[in-house]
């Protein structure tokens, strides 16, 4: 049976660790604020794009020498796979999740007889790829670390995509990553950039809207709309994906200082007992003792 | 009759309100967004857009390049980056700038793509020099 001392010693190990998940929490709770706000911010700008894009998608449509970043290079060959994982972990199964997503995506489209790249983002991805994958990935970026997550990032990323594609370096691009649908849920999504699939019937190109002038032209204006749509993409995935992680990291801390919490109870529970325990049984000795004389 | 103007960067909506007339900065020369106009769509130049009210500029805005797209009551202009004229830093601007001019002499004279985005690069903080040199010297 454990002593009192060790009893001891392992509630107060409890509490130190409740106090660091809860204040875990508490930092996530902060950050997720921030980061929602800043994914709502993003979104005029994305609306405006793709309204933008439907218009000169419908104007253009079936035009012959369209941009590989719309059409595609014509083959179906070479995926590029972007998982966006963290680059700490603690947050419940968010990287997990998207691991697990990403692995039953390669192994299916190999199964297709496709070839798969990866560029993972996030250290936790990249880690796990490592370990199964290491001759598929192409690069890694880092994440965000944590922080806020500034366009530029986005932009980078994107620049280099819309130069790959450019040389052929690969076909298709598919993004999975952890869709923020409420601070519970994470959802594990995957989206295909590249060939960007236009929203077909968007409502707001009707058949009656006055027909646009284009300044300096429709392919001229397409073909800088588009890698700036890319980046526009990336960057919503990236604020989602860290407004994700925050919010995962804040249930599955909740749940930690729950349990936590209840083991501490259980462990006073048992040190109490053990105590009274202790205490009879030098009162039966002492009491036994007397009688004997 | 006025007309809704919104400024977007990719991060967040900088100016919404409706005004008299924007005159934007159009790749291919200023252009003015007034009500009632045909819809359009235009790729800008780094420049600075000028809000009107009662025949005065009431605001400025330097964008670094981007998208506009007017309709009759409705002008959204998506900017690469949009910033205050007051809060422009001529030193930033300047360092950028040589920074360009560096990569440009170094880049691949062949790569016309590239280069043709490295120009218009050097072309916006070549006029975000001179919306902030404008601005220093005016507060001066």
């Amino acid at each position: 049976m454990a002593s009192l001392k060790d009893l001891r010693a392992r509630i107060g190990s409890v509490k130190s660790t409740r106090k660091i998940t809860s204040a875990m929490k508490m930092v996530a709770a902060a950050k997720l604020r921030r980061a929602q706000t800043r994914a709502e911010a993003a979104r005029p700008y994305a609306a405006a794009m793709r309204r933008m894009l439907a218009e000169l998608g419908a104007s253009t449509r079936g035009q012959d020498g369209l941009p590989k970043l719309l059409a595609g290079t014509g083959n179906d060959r070479v995926h590029l796979v972007i998982p966006l994982t963290s680059d700490r972990g603690l947050a419940g199964g968010f990287n997990a999740n998207i691991n697990r997503r990403t692995r039953d995506l390669i192994r299916q489209l190999q199964a297709d007889g496709k070839t798969v790249r990866l560029l993972p983002v996030g250290r936790k991805g990249h880690d796990y790829l490592m370990r199964e994958f290491s001759d598929l990935i192409v690069d890694h970026v880092h994440g965000s670390g944590g922080k806020e997550i500034p366009f530029s990032a986005a932009a980078e990323l994107g620049e280099r995509l819309a130069a790959m594609v450019e040389k052929g370096e690969f076909d298709v691009c598919t993004v999975v990553y952890n869709r923020f649908q409420n601070v519970m849920s994470q959802v594990p999504t995957e989206m295909q950039l590249i060939p960007l699939a236009l929203p077909a019937n968007d409502v707001a190109v009707s058949a009656d809207a006055p027909v646009y002038e284009f300044e300096p032209g429709e392919e001229a204006l397409l073909s800088s709309l588009l890698p700036r749509n890319l980046q526009v993409q990336l960057y919503a995935t990236l604020l989602e994906s860290a407004a994700g992680e925050q919010g995962a990291r804040m249930t599955a801390m909740d749940n930690a200082t729950r349990n936590a919490g209840k083991a501490i109870d259980r462990l006073t529970l048992k040190y109490n007992r053990t105590r009274q325990t202790n205490i009879t049984n030098e009162l039966i000795e002492i009491i036994s003792g007397a009688q004997a004389l | 009759m006025p007309i809704e103007v919104e400024i977007v960067s990719p991060e967040k909506v900088l100016f919404s309100r409706s005004v008299e007339m924007a005159v934007i900065p159009g790749l291919e020369g200023d252009i003015a967004a007034m009500p009632d106009r045909a819809p359009m769509m235009l790729l800008l130049r780094g420049g600075v857009v000028e809000l009107y009210e009662n025949g005065a500029v009431t605001d400025r805005f330097f964008v670094a390049g981007g998208f506009a797209d007017m309709t009759a009551d409705r002008c959204t202009i998506l900017a690469d980056q949009a910033i205050a004229l007051a809060d422009l830093s001529v030193d930033d601007a300047r360092k950028r700038l040589a920074a360009l001019e560096a990569s440009y002499d170094a880049a691949d004279k062949m790569d016309v793509p590239a280069l043709d985005l490295l120009m218009a690069k050097m072309q916006s903080a070549r006029a975000e020099i001179e919306a902030a040199g404008g601005e220093a010297v005016k507060a001066a």
